[in-house]
């Protein structure tokens, strides 16, 4: 299968980048991993004029600790993630989910802030940043924002960069106390879609109270969704089974599957509560330092 | 529109002009008429199309050959040094790790660069790595005892 013709472009610097995607507007698209655009592209779904590949930008291939957060670099592969242990400090949902991205050849070439641009409802890494509450940071010719997570993802493959912008690091707040996490995701085989993924964070206050917590779901929505009502049923409150039901259900009521080859929607939402449960419970033990 | 670019291939450097549409494996296969390696699905699943890129093990129909520019990659064609054929072949060949045929290079590779990094893998870690290539004939038993046997058999040398 061939895409369709494109202009292909391998700045040498971010800012030749830049320019090039405030010159090209609409017309360009950034090329990073490669791993959902390129197939995009022969299954000519995608169809962008120009392709603006960041490469050789190895400046941009990192994960490191920055002040009160996680940073991690446009080109950072999968793989780099599985390996840091950096991720696993900062957050065990990112932790539990890298292994399970695609299958080990794509780890080996996609990339996280790929996958967060690309706004595939049933891409993973989107719903862990629902859970933590990550931040995007782009880029353009005329400077940087900063854009929370539940902004920047919009829609079904929609995300909030303009024109002339690109994912250039992703951020993830490091907690402010114990915290926890984990991301459950069913799929048929490796290198398939989840059928559904549930990606949890809690953190816990001195008293043992939960005061932050965040739940993302993969393939039951038009986008990765965040799991408001249920967050806000724990938020302030002392951990327990009941309560974590409490939350999974409204986690199950808040979704929107489609029957599929993958299975019917009501499966699937009976997988959204029941990973919601477990991975809440798993998160608690996180953050009490129990695994 | 061509570009030109420059890869080497096996330890073999070449330059060549390319549209930039042109999938890096279908670059391999038809101008440089390396055939070994494979295109299965040619949509990002089976790992047929794998090579290895700088090292690393990556699926050759989901990159542009463009991208591939200054790059060095390794195919099947390139395991034999010497005229001997390398440990994973010997392995793949002695365990009857392969049935048709068509996964092989995939696998052989993909294998070639487990036992690099770790020797003595375990089953586990063995099918972890092969996670991304499919075998869809004799099952993947034989498969996994021939990474590890090249492992042990490669250290030992």
């Amino acid at each position: 299968m061939f895409p369709p013709s494109f202009e292909y472009s391998a700045p040498g610097s971010l800012s030749e980048a830049m320019a090039l995607l405030g010159d090209l507007g609409d017309e360009g698209r950034v090329l990073a991993g490669g791993q959902s655009l390129i197939p995009m592209m022969k299954l000519r779904l995608a169809q962008p004029a120009h392709l603006v590949d960041i490469n050789g930008l190895k400046e941009l291939s990192y994960v490191r600790r920055e002040d009160g957060h996680l940073a991690i670099g446009a080109l950072a592969r999968h793989a780099e993630i599985v390996k840091s242990p950096l991720v696993g400090e900062v957050s065990k949902s990112m932790a539990a989910a890298a292994p399970w991205i695609a299958d080990p050849l794509v780890r080996n070439r996609g990339t996280l802030c790929g996958s967060v641009a690309h706004c595939d409802p049933e891409g993973d890494w989107n719903s862990v940043m629902l859970a933590v509450g990550a931040s995007v940071v782009a880029a353009s010719s005329s400077g940087e924002r900063v854009i929370p997570i539940a902004d920047f993802v919009v829609d079904f493959f929609t995300n909030s960069l303009r024109p002339g912008e690109m994912v250039k690091e992703v951020r993830v707040p490091v907690p402010a106390g114990a915290s926890g996490g984990s991301y459950d995701k069913l799929e048929r085989k490796i290198g398939d879609y989840a059928t559904v993924g549930v990606a949890t964070h809690l953190e816990l206050d001195r008293g043992g109270r939960i005061s932050q917590a965040g739940i993302g779901l993969t393939s039951v929505h038009n986008h990765n969704l965040k799991a408001t009502a249920a967050e806000q049923i724990l938020v302030g409150q002392g951990p327990s089974d009941g309560l974590f039901a409490e939350a999974a259900e409204a986690a199950a009521q808040a979704c929107q599957p489609s029957s599929d080859v993958r299975g019917p929607a009501d499966y699937k939402r009976a997988v959204v509560r029941e990973y919601t449960k477990r991975g809440l419970a798993k998160a608690l033990a996180g953050a009490r330092g129990e695994k | 529109m061509t570009m030109e670019i420059q890869v080497t291939v096996n330890g073999t450097a070449y330059t060549k002009d390319v549209e930039p549409r042109v999938l890096l494996v279908d670059f391999i296969r038809s101008s440089l008429g390396l055939t070994g390696t494979h295109i299965g699905c040619d949509t990002t699943s089976c790992g047929a199309c794998t090579v290895l890129l700088d090292g690393q093990p990556v699926k050759s129909c989901t990159m542009f050959a463009v991208q591939a520019n200054a790059a060095s990659l390794g195919t099947v064609e390139g395991l034999k040094q010497n005229g001997a054929l390398h440990p994973i072949q010997e392995a793949f060949k002695e365990h009857h790790g392969l049935q048709c045929g068509f996964c092989t290079p995939g696998m052989m590779l993909v294998g070639s660069a487990l036992i690099a990094e770790n020797p003595h893998p375990t089953d586990d870690e063995v099918r972890w790595a092969i996670s991304g290539n499919l075998c869809r004939c004799t099952g993947y038993m034989n498969i996994v005892s021939a990474i590890q046997a090249a492992g042990a058999a490669g250290e030992g040398n």
